[in-house]
């Protein structure tokens, strides 16, 4: 069974590779505008690019040979997990993002770390207490956290915390002080929808005939809990992180370039800019793998909490 | 018949809100009807007066003439992907779930290879395709949001078709239209207006997103994200006028969350 979920997995994060290759590269080349002259203008810098320049850049990178056979270069290198070296700085792609991978990893880390620190109080609290004042003000405070983007959170944090108060830094990286901000910005964007997760699921189990059951048969509130509910809370929330994943990678992309974090969702928008397409497909592969990354992890975290899961692939 | 459209009162807030909205909309093109982009540079950062309700920015530009100009943005792009994406979704998800076999399959593939990339992702990259247009983004929006109808109504129809009313209207001999209007729409209506009211805040909040990281619209052009961007760097000398596409974007965005009727307590 685990077998099957990671093959099954395997299977989508090539499809992903393939998928985010081909339709990078399509759009690319649909760009208006000379290719070469963008690159150019990209490596040398706007005032500097000329005739000449445009020209070296499109020799040098072979642009002028059909796309057919760049897109299945493209293809065959990424067999061998090439993915070109950068437009800009020259450097390998592979190289450079293996470098804001750890960035961007370190943030999400810390982010999904500090939600869960969030939100895991207040969603029990809420679903022990529905429909008291505590639940009802979670739910106000989580409808305007979701009404916002992720930057608008972060700007008002930079305005609060660096810009009148001093306690931390506005942008940069490198010490510790500089990670708190972006991260509780995500983390906030990501506990606004995960307390009220978890606190139906905790609802919705405490009300449930097992849980009475368990409390009926003499258990104390405390181990009633501990062996009963939490596990069957935990299930559906667990399952529920996929969906969270698209809000985490969506939201680094956003606070990586607010903050100036070097990641691959600021990398990402400055590939843009720039028309690096090897670095565009490298970000948005990085970022399409991660996607597939955590939700195998969910699978098999599923699987581990779920002995039904586990007895129908024995049967 | 209509009993069952009764609305909550944080629909009624949801609503409420949005008229207001949209009533600055309209009184600014009544009353004052300033140029959003003509400058006037002696008179930056100016106060708010009767003239200038909300004051001016660092061009010294009509502030709710800006406002109002990136308010009409936004909401015209929720209106327009939303109509889009509804109507594609909601058809192709019924086809698929109705048809199944391989035009289903053809769909499901199409569907996987939209979800492989967090939306935004998608929509930045259609924004680098074409810089500063409004068409592009739509589309790119559009592209985003109808996956999510797509995938509900599928799954939707494949259970009512399955359902022993369907079985015997099938049997009567009524047709296709008849089928989807007396069994399938009002199976399918609630889920389509909740979604159509996530994906107009959605649609607002991704083309903020990427106005704020300079892929989207390009300036003189007013919208909510890029002006967050435009007058950040005068925080400190009008912090107030800062907050204003601020406040229009959280107002907004929390306009359409609430119409969708929030969470079922």
């Amino acid at each position: 069974m685990i077998k099957q979920i990671l093959l099954r997995r395997t299977a989508q994060a090539a499809f992903v590779a393939w998928s985010v290759g081909t339709l990078t590269f399509i759009m690319m080349r649909l760009l208006p505008g000379d290719f070469a002259y963008r690159i150019a203008a990209g490596r040398y810098g706007y005032d500097y690019v000329s005739q000449a320049a445009a020209e070296a850049v499109r020799a040098d990178l072979g642009l002028d040979r059909p796309a057919i056979v760049q897109y299945l270069e493209w293809l065959v290198n990424l067999l061998r997990f090439n993915l070109g070296d950068s437009l800009v700085s020259e450097n390998p792609v592979t190289q450079e993002l293996a470098h804001q991978l750890g960035s961007s990893l370190e943030l999400a880390v810390f982010a999904s770390f500090f939600a869960l620190l969030i939100a895991v109080p207040v969603g029990l609290y809420a679903g022990r207490h529905t429909g008291e004042a505590g639940d009802r003000l979670s739910l106000m405070v989580s409808v305007i956290l979701r009404a916002q983007p992720v930057f608008v959170i972060g700007l008002l944090m930079v305005l609060a915390f660096s810009l009148q108060l001093g306690w931390f830094p506005v942008a940069g990286f490198g010490s510790s002080e500089y990670l708190i901000l972006p991260a509780l910005s995500l983390a906030l964007t990501l506990a606004a929808l995960s307390s009220r997760m978890i606190r139906n699921s905790t609802c919705d189990v405490l009300a449930s005939p097992f849980y009475r059951f368990a409390r009926f048969k003499g258990l104390t509130e405390q181990q009633a809990f501990t062996h009963h509910a939490s596990p069957n809370i935990a299930l559906p929330v667990v399952a529920f992180v996929s969906i969270q994943a698209i809000n985490l990678i969506e939201g680094i992309v956003m606070i990586e370039s607010l903050f100036s974090w070097p990641g691959i969702g600021h990398a990402l928008a400055h590939a843009i800019f720039a028309r690096d397409v090897p670095m565009i497909q490298g970000a948005a592969l990085v970022m399409g793998l991660i996607f597939v990354a955590i939700n195998t992890v969910a699978d098999l975290i599923v699987f581990k909490l779920d002995p039904r899961q586990r007895e129908e692939a024995l049967s | 018949m209509k009993a069952d459209i009764q609305l909550r009162p944080s629909q009624y807030r949801g609503a409420a809100l949005l008229l207001f909205l949209l009533s600055l909309v309209v009184l600014e093109t009544l009353f004052w009807g300033h140029n959003p982009a003509s400058q006037n540079l002696d008179q930056a950062f100016h106060a708010p007066t009767l003239a200038e309700p909300l004051g001016t920015d660092q061009f010294g530009r009509s502030n709710l003439a800006r406002l109002s100009s990136a308010l009409q943005t936004s909401i015209l792009m929720a209106v327009f992907s939303v109509l889009t994406s509804a109507t594609l979704g909601v058809s192709l998800g019924v086809v698929a779930g109705w048809k199944r076999g391989w035009i289903d399959r053809i769909l499901s593939i199409v569907v996987n290879i939209l979800l492989a990339l967090p939306g935004l992702v998608l929509v930045l990259l259609f924004g680098a395709l074409v810089p500063g247009s409004f068409f592009i983004l739509y589309v790119a929006i559009s592209l985003v949001l109808w996956v999510e109808y797509f995938r509900v109504i599928r799954a939707r129809t494949i259970t009512v078709m399955n359902s022993p009313e369907v079985e015997a209207s099938l049997l009567y001999g009524f047709g296709p239209w008849y089928v989807f209007k007396r069994h399938l729409w009002p199976a399918c209506k609630k889920d389509i207006y909740t979604l159509a009211c996530f994906g107009a805040g959605n649609s607002v909040l991704a083309l903020a997103s990427i106005g704020f990281v300079y892929v989207g619209l390009r300036p003189p052009h007013a919208e909510l994200g890029l002006m967050m961007v435009e007058l950040f760097p005068y925080y400190s000398d009008a912090a107030w006028v800062l907050l204003q596409p601020l406040t229009a974007v959280i107002l907004l965005v929390l306009g359409f969350h609430l119409i969708a009727g929030g969470e079922r307590e």
